[in-house]
């Protein structure tokens, strides 16, 4: 185990390492290169020339990615001309809402999904199954935005039921404490999750459901609900919690088209307003970002799944 | 150590197929393990031999939901480059009298905000998703099973650095390089099929790796390098046939994919750019009105339905196909 985490870990690594190149070589791939994408097609050659000796962009490449990769460990993810603040404090101000809208939207497809995929797999092939299952299609084949759009339509501008805007705040609490304007995004989040989660389960369930120790739980007498909840319930979550792990970049995803939607204030938001303005600062430190946040969450996915499955022995 | 390719909620297919994701690998071994059992012994099959697309479209025949959906598909492909010739509108000049005005009998979906006929526009819009979201897939497969057989079948330090280099991709949140490719290169047909295909190449690859990996050690493979075969030969005319049945699901899904990726570039603005549409750009025109007191519904349900209608009829395709070449076995 402690070989395969470190073998792990050393992928992770070369994995880190490769992307961070890749991401700084797009930089240099902007129309004209980066600085003049910031400062526009009127910018002078000598205006140009010093901003590239300003930000370093005339060096070699590899002098230029030690020193960035160097600033990134030291917390500076460079700094955002457009918007006249350091791309840290934007992330400090934009991230924590960001995990508000992601939190509660798979907490809530968690809350359906999990048990409507049990109901599912014990009651499968039965109509109840059927529904739910060309719901989860459409769940799939539904994009982000168009779920999104017709919860505005639906319980915005038909019924105003709930406001088509999200929370407009510039911290975390304040979005927390508009629960009203929070209803929808969180909503549209959850669905397109639930679908991923139900069908997981429904599988994972139908897995366990045929297990020996299911016969024995049986065998010895324990009623249904405990076979279900006490023993499938269980061994069934390996999967999900797995999922959890693998599931990030679809979380950016949603986070991106739902934030634009709803014109929620967070880091999806600002990396879409950044890409408009060609903001590269921002557009590279939340690349990064991201991806840390995706390499870590498929460690944790793999370490997480040894953990409780004792089964599963790496060597 | 576990294998998986990240879902997204762009890969229908890869989410609901990871439980029986290794089923169509074993049914490829068992057949390949036949037909090189057959080769062995120099017997032809007792049945008049059918190719293994024949065999598969037998299979795919009797389900029912699947001809539907393949009626489905030609339908909407039919209808977004037949309907044209039938239905005529102008799609290239705006008209400001006719701007946001409502379904009627001259135009049945409405118009949108600078006049457009809505039934119209759903027809060239679909004419650019649907070649958008072929020609990615095509690119797309065609480079990942490549790569990945190359990768599966060399082996060794080449494998390990190419398929570091694939984890590297999908470690990066696919919509954040999908929106700074689209910053970078001026969006048209041309650069968003590749785009698209930039990314989704990916996780074919490493698919098809995993397949390669299996299929290397069959008997007619190891035979290709006894008689002194080129590498390059065991990959063209082995590995790859042999896994051309998942290479054609993956093909199927990612049409489906790479339709829902480009209405997602579309509806951020990133897309096509006008005259030029799809329907994802269609529908970013809703948003702008939606928060208005009024509901312009023929701005958002025509094209978001298209979407659903032509990704549900592939994914279910998709499914079928994987069915078909599973159980080929079993229909000799």
């Amino acid at each position: 185990m402690v070989g395969y985490l470190i073998r792990r870990i050393g992928q992770a690594i070369i994995v880190l390492f490769i992307v961070t190149v890749v991401t700084l070589a797009l930089v240099h791939l902007f129309p004209g290169g980066p600085i003049p994408a910031l400062l526009g097609p009127r910018a002078t050659v000598a205006q140009v020339a010093y901003y590239n000796h300003l930000y370093g962009f005339d060096q070699p490449f590899y002098l230029q990615y030690i020193k960035w990769v160097g600033q990134i460990l030291h917390g500076n993810f460079g700094y955002s001309a457009k918007l006249n603040i350091s791309v840290a404090a934007l992330i400090a101000q934009d991230l924590p809402k960001t995990i508000v809208l992601v939190g509660l939207g798979t907490i809530v497809s968690l809350a359906f999904g999990i048990p409507l995929g049990m109901y599912q797999a014990v009651h499968r092939y039965t109509a109840g199954d059927y529904a739910l299952t060309g719901v989860a299609f459409l769940g799939y084949a539904t994009p982000t935005f168009f779920v999104a759009l017709l919860l505005v339509e639906w319980f915005a501008v038909d019924t105003h039921f709930f406001p088509p805007f999200a929370p407009q705040s510039s911290s975390a609490l304040g979005v927390l404490s508009q629960p009203r304007a929070l209803v929808l995004p969180v909503a549209a989040f959850a669905f397109v999750l639930f679908a991923l989660w139900s069908r997981y389960m429904r599988s994972s369930v139908m897995d366990n459901l045929v297990q020996d120790y299911v016969r024995t739980a049986r065998a010895k007498g324990a009623g249904e609900r405990r076979v279900l909840w006490g023993h499938i319930f269980r061994n069934s979550l390996t999967s999900i919690v797995t999922l959890l792990g693998l599931s990030l970049p679809t979380l950016v995803a949603g986070a991106i088209f739902i934030e634009v939607v709803f014109n929620y204030p967070g880091m999806g938001l600002a990396f879409y307003n950044a890409a408009l303005n060609v903001d590269y600062q921002v557009l590279l430190g939340f690349t990064v970002l991201a991806t840390v946040a995706t390499i870590v969450g498929n460690l944790l996915a793999d370490i997480g799944y040894a953990i409780l499955d004792p089964r599963v022995r790496y060597s | 150590m576990t294998m998986m390719i990240p879902p997204s909620e762009e890969t229908p297919g890869a989410g609901l197929a990871e439980q029986e994701l290794i089923v169509p690998e074993l049914a490829e071994q068992d057949s390949a393990l036949t037909a090189a059992e057959a080769q062995e012994r120099g017997l032809a099959p007792s049945v008049k031999s059918r190719s293994m697309l024949r065999r598969g479209w037998e299979v795919f025949r009797e389900n029912k939901l699947a001809l539907a959906s393949l009626g489905l598909a030609l339908f909407m492909i039919g209808f977004c480059f037949l309907g044209p010739l039938f239905y005529h509108t102008d799609q290239v000049h705006t008209n400001l009298e006719n701007v946001l005005c409502p379904p009627s009998a001259s135009h049945p979906l409405g118009c949108d905000n600078v006049g457009y006929d809505v039934l119209g526009r759903l027809m060239i819009a679909g004419q650019t998703s649907i070649e958008v979201g072929v020609a990615a897939a095509v690119v797309a497969v065609l480079f990942g099973t490549l790569y990945g057989a190359l990768a599966g079948f060399v082996g060794g330090p080449l494998d390990s650095l190419m398929m570091r280099l694939v984890d590297a991709g999908l470690s990066i949140p696919y919509i954040t390089v999908l929106i700074i490719l689209s910053v970078i290169f001026h969006p048209n047909k041309i650069t968003m099929i590749f785009v698209i295909a930039a990314f989704y190449w990916l996780a074919v690859a490493r698919l098809i790796r995993g397949e390669t990996l299996t299929l290397r050690t069959r008997e007619y493979v190891q035979a290709v390098k006894v008689i002194g075969g080129r590498k390059s030969r065991a990959i063209t005319r082995h590995i790859v046939p042999n896994a051309i049945g998942t290479i054609i699901v993956q093909g199927t899904f990612a049409v489906a994919d790479a339709i829902i990726i480009l209405a997602g570039l579309g509806f951020l603005g990133l897309g096509v750019q006008p005259p030029d549409t799809d329907w994802g750009t269609m529908l970013s025109g809703g948003l702008t009105y939606l928060q208005s007191s009024q509901s312009y519904w023929w701005l958002i349900y025509p094209a978001g339905i298209c979407i659903i209608l032509i990704c549900i009829a592939f994914n279910f395709i998709g499914d079928a196909l994987r069915d078909a070449f599973e159980t080929r076995l079993q229909r000799r």
